[in-house]
């Protein structure tokens, strides 16, 4: 098995650590990992960008052109990475803000309004868990109590209290998503 | 025990690497692709954990001279900088060259010439494995091409600096300096004991007793004929590295008719390439260069006899591509494919660069 998935929104939305905690749940099962951001110019232009690898082997180019998954969080990531998803692939995103929805009708296409359950749970930095739910709906590559295991190397200590709430909201994504 | 498996960065590898194998100190100054080492020691105290000194200096060129006072001293040094800062910092590398010191450099490559990009880049190569600064030596040059080697290459990298009494280079890239993979952490090492670096040091100046002369660390010597036979020294020292030091990895070369030669992140590129080649059916195999300087001469010189032909994949104009040239000795096709000045090639452009310039050619 291998999973290459490219997270493209805003900065501060939790792209960076919601590509960390999912690669991070690999590595706590066994499997060979690899996380690239974006850290050139386009990440101070407010865009960000991240190339998740999960596999059962030694993992190549951590830098691809063509990806098994993209998880798109705004308008800019959807008109660069929607061709760039494989044929019969899986396309994530939130149509928040999204004014040209994706047109493909070779790949798998999924919607969650995860802004909108971020503001209703009344924290808008749950946002990525509850993407990452949706995700691990379509796609449960790693194991829940490895994502579990996953957030708590990722998330600094003092943090930790936070842990329940973003369970919460990765099961919220679960329950939420659609299909497009 | 078990083993402790960390997700981490190549630049946080490399600086949790310094404080593990017992690094007396790190002399350095931020620049981009590379400031997360400096960032990380600071944050992660080592002068309270093992007692190694984390400085930032007031500039690169401080921060090598700084290297070079620890090194005479015999204590295991490191400094880190991205291109335009290593070019800074050639004139005290020569000189530590010049006077024998050990001590470890790492350069996480961006775009250039000048200030260039902050983007990957692995146009340093010449300036790495050629001699950057003045003066006939060299530099002992690992190419890590995964986060795990950034951490490994740091015990390696000190025990060849020691060995040879040699500075060392270890030649990384952005993409190696900021991806995060999964890395085993060794067990934390003692820092050596003033006695132990007596005993490993004889040279170091270290206090002088009754029982022996003053050690004298310089890299100047008016007479000619003395620095001859000195330049002679460093070239024995050189030749035998080149006997014994030379690595490398060999990936599906056993049937291969083609072979991608690269190193760092290009060899990662090529590994994805090679794996698109070979599903067509095209047998291509990968020389990846763990050590740049000493060149893996002889293992090219033996592929030459067997295989069809040689891309060098590297993110430079062609650079490393030269020293492969000079090993096949124009026996078969040997031709360079890059992307420049930051721009990360594909792995679809190296398949299409083989088929086009090897196999087409």
């Amino acid at each position: 098995m291998t999973e290459e998935i490219i997270i493209a929104g805003f900065g501060g939305q939790g792209v960076l650590s919601m590509g960390k905690i999912l690669t991070y749940s690999g590595l706590m099962q066994g499997q060979e990992v690899s996380w690239m951001p974006s850290y050139g110019p386009e990440m101070r232009g407010g865009t960000s960008n991240v190339t998740a690898i999960i596999s059962d082997e030694r993992i190549s180019s951590p830098i691809l052109t063509q990806y098994d998954t993209a998880i798109i969080l705004n308008q800019q990531s959807m008109d660069k990475f929607e061709s760039m998803v494989k044929k019969g692939g899986t396309l994530l995103y939130d149509p928040n803000g999204i004014t040209r929805h994706p047109e493909r009708t070779d790949i798998n296409i999924y919607k969650v309004e995860a802004t909108k359950i971020a503001t209703e749970m009344g924290n808008a930095k749950v946002f990525n868990m509850v993407v990452l739910g949706a995700y691990l709906k379509i796609k449960p590559i790693v194991k829940m109590e490895n994502v579990v295991k996953g957030l708590k190397k990722s998330i600094p200590a003092r943090n930790h209290k936070l842990l329940p709430l973003n369970e919460e909201a990765i099961g919220k994504g679960m329950n939420a998503l659609e299909k497009a | 025990m078990e083993k402790e498996l960390r997700l981490m960065k190549g630049n946080e590898a490399i600086a949790e690497a310094a404080i593990r194998v017992g690094a007396d100190a790190y002399f350095g100054y931020p620049i981009t692709p590379q400031s997360e080492v400096i960032e990380y020691l600071m944050s992660e105290k080592p002068y309270e954990r093992t007692g190694m000194v984390v400085l930032q200096a007031e500039s690169e060129v401080a921060a090598i001279n700084m290297i070079y006072g620890a090194a005479a001293c015999g204590r295991m040094s490191m400094t880190s900088s991205s291109s335009p800062g290593i070019s800074l910092k050639q004139e005290g590398i020569s000189y530590i060259a010049g006077a024998e010191l050990p001590c470890l450099i790492l350069n996480v490559v961006r775009g250039g010439p000048g200030l260039g990009t902050i983007q990957p880049s692995q146009s340093d190569y010449f300036q790495s494995t050629k001699g950057g600064g003045h003066g006939d030596y060299r530099l002992i040059v690992l190419a890590p091409a995964s986060v795990q080697e950034m951490y490994d290459f740091v015990e390696l990298g000190f025990d060849l600096a020691f060995k040879y009494r040699n500075p060392v280079m270890i030649q990384s890239d952005g993409i190696i300096g900021q991806m995060m993979e999964k890395v085993e952490i060794g067990e934390q090492k003692q820092r050596r004991s003033p006695e132990e670096i007596i005993k490993q040091c004889p040279w170091a100046t270290t206090g002088k007793p009754e029982s022996r002369e003053r050690n004298i660390i310089t890299s100047l010597d008016l007479v000619a004929a003395k620095q001859e036979e000195f330049n002679l020294k460093l070239i024995k020292k050189y030749e035998e590295v080149k006997e014994k030091e030379v690595r490398y990895e060999l990936i599906n070369c056993d049937d291969a008719e083609y072979i991608i030669v690269a190193y760092g992140s290009s060899s990662r590129l090529s590994m994805k390439a090679m794996d698109i080649l070979r599903a067509k059916g095209i047998k291509v195999g990968i020389l990846r260069l763990i050590t740049l300087f000493p060149f893996p001469t002889k293992i090219i010189a033996e592929l030459t006899e067997r295989v069809k032909g040689f891309l060098a994949v590297e993110m430079s104009a062609g650079q490393m591509v030269e020293d492969v040239r000079l090993a096949v000795q124009f026996k078969k096709p040997v031709e360079h494919f890059g992307r420049l000045g930051g721009v990360i090639p594909s792995p679809e452009e190296i398949v299409e660069a083989l088929e086009q310039k090897i196999i087409g050619g």
